[in-house]
């Protein structure tokens, strides 16, 4: 965000809140059941690294099943990581338990994706955003709904909402109360798992400006995981890209747009449908042939290899690119990165969807803003 | 004659005692080979529509409260159910956002397709299944003729979602509704699925009927697209004209809501306030008043009904139903279009009328 804090933002990035070292979760397979035989590991996360600084957005983006919500989860402590270090304000998350876990606990919190399900039903929303606090010991009694009303009040909700039930709210105020009672252990880090998704898009732009003033007013840090590339870019400072469990560019948000570097998030940014006719007719799109690989068998060498449309004949298929520093702050894994930048290899023809060209004449016709 | 007509099309849902009021009189015209979009929020109706238009409510709760849908100089709403049937076979075929709706989970792709190949195609054994397999090709599911003994489940929401196409084409439909055939799809699959309705589209002169809650995607397939909220049309207009000069309020909403990939990062979003109707009334004034900034006492008084604008007609015509229209200079505050003076705003819109 290029807001008007300079000073602020300065002496808070500086340290790192969270810091994620080549973290493996990996998940006993099911397959063995329905094939006959011991299926693989589904390595969900396998060998990420990524920082996330004090007071940033962190917009983490991939196709469904990469591994984006395990890691979320993972951060949490939810799931316990199969190799690799999470250091949440310098403690190894992982060598933590019983009280100093939920001490840090309480500085981390989840928001979901569903408003419907995550929600207790037959709980009114006053108990439900009180839950934590009684939780950790922090209030009870009136010192408690003292405590709901201002949350209430900071995720823009009325008073009375504090005696009704979740199923009487529309899907934008559910995720109002389940922020709110994510913010009531005035936690350090939210991590925000496509929080906006199963909303309206008229009620979407509400949600992220509210979690926009929430970080600003709080000093919250995000980690926000979407599959909405525009909702991404809008709110993060930093973007990771994943793919099949692994991280395969990480840019400031407006970098990444410009100048993708790895050709998966290329190809992910070509995909993202423009709301403008002249925008699409107008455009080449890199069309990805296939689809994600299983997880529990990735490719070998670079695990995009099967679908890279700039595949090479050497490296791509044995050798794994590591993340690698291309410009300051901007890191891809991607053997061919620079060559692919700078045009020297381009992408197979068969890859790229000419424009659509004049599907309804007027768009055509309309120079490209 | 257009290829279907859909005339004042309302639907009620009535449920322990409460009606909802779910599609409160649409219209529009198809002809073969056309592309329409028709745009709106979660519960404006949408599918309500297309499930009326085929026949398909859900029984008894669902009933088509009025209007006509009439195909092929036949109103659908008022024939047997097995007219109905054969043209839901053959003439009119539909593309849900979850495949399995039109999928048998426990037969394999080969005998589903086969079968329906047969009824309706009159095909023997051997030519439907040749048929079958060059379908699957087609629609870009790679070893096609292996994949066919294979069961839903084993292939992937994209292929999947292929299959469900590949199903509903089988019969060269006229005319292929699809109600958000890629939202439960990723963006790089969601291309690919778009990609290949273009191309069915343009190669089979079939008319396509795309329903979304997505801009972007009828940005690039529909030639016409219509916004839709609490159960009518507020704006319709050829594609291109609604996205460079949308006039209806709540269009204008949607698209400044929305964060754009291709334009410069905005410090804030424009929500539009509060939230959608809740329709268990009847509208009898316009449904987005509560939440528009333009709204006047007419808003809150009288239902209005779509308007041509600027007088066009035909295919070009664009209409808006609303009392108030966005002002010009309000959508070149919005960033939606440049100031008069630039060269192209202006005298734009004229042009694609001749079109
Ligand atoms: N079986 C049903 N019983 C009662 N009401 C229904 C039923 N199906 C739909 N409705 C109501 O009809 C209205 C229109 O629903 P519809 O499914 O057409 O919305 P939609 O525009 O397709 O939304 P979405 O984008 O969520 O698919 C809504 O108010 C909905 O609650
Ligand atoms: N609890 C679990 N048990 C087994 N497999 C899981 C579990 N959670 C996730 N997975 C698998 O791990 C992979 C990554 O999943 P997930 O992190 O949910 O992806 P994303 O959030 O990016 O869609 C997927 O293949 C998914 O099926
Ligand atoms: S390493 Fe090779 S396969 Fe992987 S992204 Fe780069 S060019 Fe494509
Ligand atoms: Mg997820
Ligand atoms: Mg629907």
């Amino acid at each position: 965000m290029t807001d008007t804090q300079p000073v602020d933002t300065a002496t808070r990035q500086d340290t790192d809140l969270v810091r994620v070292e080549d973290l493996k979760v990996y998940f006993p397979s099911n397959d063995g059941l329905i094939f006959g035989r011991k299926g693989n590991d589904i390595r969900a996360v396998d060998g990420v690294s990524f920082t996330i600084r004090r007071g940033e957005t962190l917009g983490l983006v991939g196709e469904s099943g990469c591994g984006k919500t395990t890691v979320g989860r993972t951060l949490l402590r939810l799931y316990d990581p199969t190799a690799g270090r999470i250091l949440f304000d310098g403690n190894d998350i992982a060598s933590l338990s019983g009280r100093n876990l939920r001490r840090l606990r309480r500085r981390m919190q989840m928001v979901f994706q569903d408003p419907y399900s995550s929600l207790n039903p037959r709980q009114n929303v006053a108990n439900i955003v009180s839950e934590p606090l009684r939780v950790h010991g922090l209030a009870k009694g009136s010192e408690a709904d003292r405590r709901v009303h201002e949350l209430l009040d900071i995720v823009g909700l009325p008073a009375a909402a504090a005696n009704r039930y979740p199923h009487e709210f529309s899907g934008g105020q559910r995720q109002r109360i389940g922020l709110a009672r994510s913010l009531a252990v005035n936690p350090d880090l939210i991590v925000a798992d496509e929080p906006v998704s199963a909303l309206d898009v008229s009620i979407q732009a509400q949600v992220i400006n509210l979690l926009e003033d929430l970080q600003n007013d709080l000093g919250l840090t995000y980690l926000f995981i979407a599959h909405d590339l525009a909702v991404v870019r809008h709110i993060s400072d930093r973007i990771a890209v994943m793919y099949l469990g692994t991280i395969v560019e990480v840019a400031p948000a407006d970098e990444l747009y410009a100048r993708p570097l790895h050709p998966y998030t290329k190809a992910l940014l070509s995909a993202v449908p423009i709301p403008d006719p002249a925008v699409e007719a107008s455009r080449e799109r890199i069309i990805l042939t296939g689809d994600l690989p299983s997880p529990a068998n990735p490719p070998s060498g670079c695990r995009f290899h099967t679908r890279c449309p700039y595949r090479q004949p050497t490296r791509c298929d044995d050798e794994e690119p590591a993340l690698r520093e291309l410009a300051s702050g901007h890191t891809a894994a991607c053997h061919w990165a620079e060559d692919i930048d700078s045009g020297t290899i381009q992408p197979r023809q068969d890859a790229v969807a000419a424009p659509l060209g004049g599907h309804s004449g007027d768009a055509a016709a309309r120079p490209v803003a | 004659m257009p290829l279907l007509e859909v005339r004042d099309l309302q639907v009620r849902f009535s449920t322990r005692g409460k009606t909802v009021y779910a599609v409160n009189g649409i219209s529009f015209d198809l002809d073969p080979g056309d592309t329409l979009g028709i745009v709106g929020e979660s519960g404006c109706g949408k599918s309500v529509s297309s499930l009326a238009m085929l026949g398909i409510l859900p029984k008894p709760a669902g009933r088509v409260h009025g209007g006509q849908v009439v195909f092929d100089g036949e109103d659908l709403l008022t024939l047997p159910d097995e007219r109905l049937r054969h043209i839901r076979g053959n003439d009119i075929a539909m593309v849900f956002q979850d495949p399995m709706t039109s999928l048998n989970p426990v037969l394999t792709v080969s005998r589903q397709l086969t079968e329906a190949l047969r009824t309706h195609l009159d095909l023997g054994k051997k030519e439907a299944a040749a048929e079958a397999a060059s379908l699957l090709d087609r629609v870009g599911i790679p070893d096609a003729r292996q994949r066919l003994r294979d069961y839903p489940h084993q292939f992937s929401g994209g292929m999947r979602q292929r299959v469900g196409i590949t199903m509903a084409i089988a019969c060269r439909p006229k005319v292929l509704i699809a109600d958000e055939p890629t939202t439960a799809l990723d963006v790089t699959i969601q291309a690919q699925i778009l990609e290949l309705l273009r191309t069915l589209v343009r190669e089979e002169g079939m008319a396509l009927i795309l329903v979304t809650h997505d801009l972007g995607v009828v940005a690039g397939i529909c030639e016409r697209t219509h916004v839709m909220y609490a159960g009518r049309f507020v704006e319709t207009a050829p594609t291109g004209e609604l996205f460079a000069n949308p006039r209806h309020p709540y269009t204008v909403g949607l698209l400044k809501s929305v964060p754009r990939l291709d334009a410069a990062r905005k410090q804030r979003l424009d929500p539009i306030g509060g939230a959608p109707r809740d329709q268990t009334s009847e509208p009898t004034a316009c449904a987005f008043a509560p939440r528009c900034a333009y709204a006047s006492t007419e808003s809150w008084e009288q239902l209005p009904v779509l308007r041509e604008l600027d007088g066009a007609t035909g295919p070009a015509a664009h209409r808006v139903a609303c009392w108030n229209p966005v002002p010009e200079q309000d959508l070149v505050a919005a960033g939606i279009r440049q100031a008069p003076t630039g060269r192209q705003t202006g005298d734009q819109p004229d042009e694609e009328r001749q079109a």
